[in-house]
């Protein structure tokens, strides 16, 4: 009181004025700290011991140079040779031709959504692409096999699973493209239009662009994600120990539904199979999402 | 009057291609080129803007018939094997579908499993992800908090075929203890009691549920990050000044604050878990017998028998009766979107 100015180098004196905290509020606030760390490490754990499992028991199968480019063709259940090459490729492709529609058809409805927001369709849009998003996949494949096997009649094939994973990624694409396109400043849309480049040309030559290294990003990991799809090829296309190289006609393998398949082999081979086949396809995913990370950074537009 | 427009459709690309300001002497223009450059441009590039338009929208239009397409492909193929149907679809738990001139075929039991099983996956997953996201955001320095979402991220991004057979061989036989325990000792609670299939061999709704609740809790810590971390900081800062403790300040400004976020992940959650298929299918054991409420049944989940009775598509009524449980998932799906919609505002980023 008498102090009129205080030194403030020292630090102040802890006031009377407030009361220490009751042990028991000091209990509460030390019990929350510890349960929210505790619930981080428990979700840890599963993550930790699923992917310590997988490599583990992967490894193996991993390291051997022929298990990247052979098949099971005539490769008996029991033996440990043989190779997941045939499902590498279906994954593949079945992914790739699925981003080869999806890609145009989201991208140019993500456009539509961010720069048409004043059309009729934009809001039936943004909902259609939540549901679409919410939609199982297992229904994507049953409403593919409806209409491309009981309805227009074509065989079980490739290009049905590609059909039902175009509906699992559309949402993806579209939802990103529309995330990118939004962060494009709206002044660089302004100087286009001011130097008299008509709108459609803003979007293509300038917008589009500005927004490619995300928009890139988010078609790897949508196709990361429905690499690991199963329930399309269930229904869609049957399992098959070797190459296939058509999309519409005959049986496909992919690396799920080599899992699948090979989960019921009894042999010590299946288990070395089905866990090599699952470190085959995180390997991938991984890829696909190192390359995203990478198609951001090195693609961002560069600014000075 | 075509030839035209290609005509003046090229000139246009060109003047803009060759970037319009370059150098040279035709940097300072003539007004009078400019004057009917300006009103051709003018008449093709608003037909250009108009033909970008037209496929943009059409996009959208295709992406909105798509919904509507599965809708009704999937009421068309169910009809006649609902209508061929000889029990009660809703109430029967039968599913003999093997003879088309004599089909039966009812959802109760699949419907039983797959709400029991989301709904325990549910009841797991929710705390725990709520509990990390605090942590995260309150808790977790900046710099490490960025790195420790990119792993809970990661649990996202395991295919659930890994989770399925993870679930089948590791997961499964290290509850069995656990399993056995809670049914000795608490199997007077109807979720605990004597099941239709054997604990001992891992394939029980419990297993398949814990697994279920690894694979949604990403989508939950995601959506409750991100609304703890909007939390003004007026009104933590309010708290603090008002003498609370870090607990007190995010049981009253952080929780109240992110509650519409953390029940819209969930119910994103629920969707997920309602619609799993082959880690379900893999992981649970079909029942010999018509089930209970136990957590110790196995049988089918909506999307685990439709994918388990695919070899069974050759005829078109019993894929019909497949396709009418498909629809009722299609629909239940729905709803579980459509709540998670409405309470996030639109703000859904599942």
């Amino acid at each position: 009181m008498s102090q009129a100015t205080p030194d403030l180098a020292k630090p102040a004196k802890p006031s009377d004025t407030f009361l220490p905290i009751a042990g028991s509020r000091r209990v509460k606030d030390k019990t929350a700290t510890v349960i929210f760390s505790l619930c981080f490490v428990l979700a840890v754990i599963p993550l930790v011991a699923l992917l310590y499992k997988v490599i583990e028991s992967g490894l193996p199968a991993v390291l051997n140079p022929a298990w990247w480019t052979n098949s099971f063709f005539l490769v008996s259940p029991s033996s440990m040779g043989g190779g997941v090459g045939h499902a590498i490729y279906g994954s593949l492709v079945q992914a790739i031709i699925a981003a080869v529609i999806s890609i145009p058809l989201g991208v140019a409805a993500g456009i539509m959504l961010v720069e048409y927001p004043e059309s009729k369709l934009a809001k039936p849009t943004t909902f259609m692409v939540d549901v679409l998003a919410g939609v199982p996949s297992v229904v994507a494949a049953i409403f593919i096999f409806g209409v491309w096997v009981s309805v227009l009649k074509f065989q079980l094939s490739a290009f049905a699973v590609s059909l039902a994973l175009v509906l699992l990624m559309l949402p993806l694409i579209v939802r990103s493209t529309e995330e990118m396109l939004k962060l494009v400043p709206d002044e660089l849309r302004e100087a286009s239009y001011a130097l008299g480049v008509p709108k459609w040309k803003t979007i293509v030559s300038i917008v589009v662009p500005t927004a490619l290294s995300g928009m890139i990003s988010g078609v790897f990991l949508s196709i990361a994600r429905v690499m690991g799809e199963t329930a399309p090829v269930l229904i869609l296309v049957g399992y098959t120990a070797s190459f296939n190289y058509s999309l519409f006609e005959g049986n496909m393998a992919s690396l799920p539904l080599l899992i699948f398949n090979q989960l019921s082999n009894p042999n010590e081979a299946g288990q070395y199979r089905i866990w090599g086949a699952a470190l085959t396809l995180i390997i991938i995913i991984a890829l696909a999402n190192v390359l995203a990370t990478f198609a951001s950074k090195a693609l961002a537009p560069k600014t000075k | 009057m075509t030839v035209h427009e290609s005509v003046d459709r090229d000139a246009d690309q060109n003047t803009v291609q060759s970037g319009g300001l370059s150098d040279g002497p035709g940097l300072v223009p003539d007004p009078e080129k400019v004057a009917k450059g300006d009103l051709r441009d003018a008449k093709s590039s608003q037909k250009a803007d108009a033909i970008f338009r037209g496929v943009t929208v059409a996009a959208g239009a295709v992406i909105v018939a798509l919904i509507g397409l599965i809708a009704i492909v999937l009421v068309m193929q169910a009809t006649p094997s609902l209508l061929a149907n000889n029990v009660n679809f809703l109430t029967s738990s039968e599913w003999n579908t093997s003879d088309p001139e004599n089909l039966q075929f009812g959802i109760l039991d699949m419907f039983r499993v797959t709400v029991l099983s989301s709904i325990f996956a549910l009841v797991l997953a929710v705390p725990v992800a709520i509990g990390i996201a605090t942590f995260l955001v309150q808790y977790a320095p900046e710099r490490l908090s960025r790195s420790l979402s990119a792993l809970i991220d990661l649990l996202a991004a395991v295919p659930s075929i890994i989770y399925g057979m993870w679930g089948l061989i590791v997961l499964g036989p290290w509850l069995v203890p656990l399993s056995t325990w809670l049914n000795e000792n608490l199997g007077w609670i109807f979720l605990f009691g004597d099941g239709n299939v054997s604990i001992a061999g891992g394939g029980t709704i419990f297993t398949a549920g814990v697994v279920l609740a690894i694979m949604i809790l990403p989508i939950i810590t995601s959506m409750s990050r991100e609304t703890i971390r909007q939390t003004p900081s007026l009104h933590q800062e309010a708290a603090l000044a008002l003498g609370a403790t870090k607990w007190e300040k995010i049981r009253m400004t952080c929780f109240p604050y992110a509650k519409s976020g953390m029940i819209a992940g969930s119910m994103l959650a629920l969707g997920r878990a309602l619609g799993e298929t082959v880690a379900v299918l893999i992981i649970l054991r079909a029942a010999s017998a018509p089930g209970t409420l136990s957590l110790f049944d196995g049988g089918f989940t909506f999307a685990s028998k439709i994918a388990s009775g695919a070899a069974e598509f050759n005829h078109p009524l019993p894929t019909g009766a497949y396709i009418a449980a498909g629809l009722v998932l299609f629909i239940l799906t729905f709803f579980v979107n459509l709540i998670a919609r409405s309470v996030s505002g639109g703000k859904v980023n599942g």
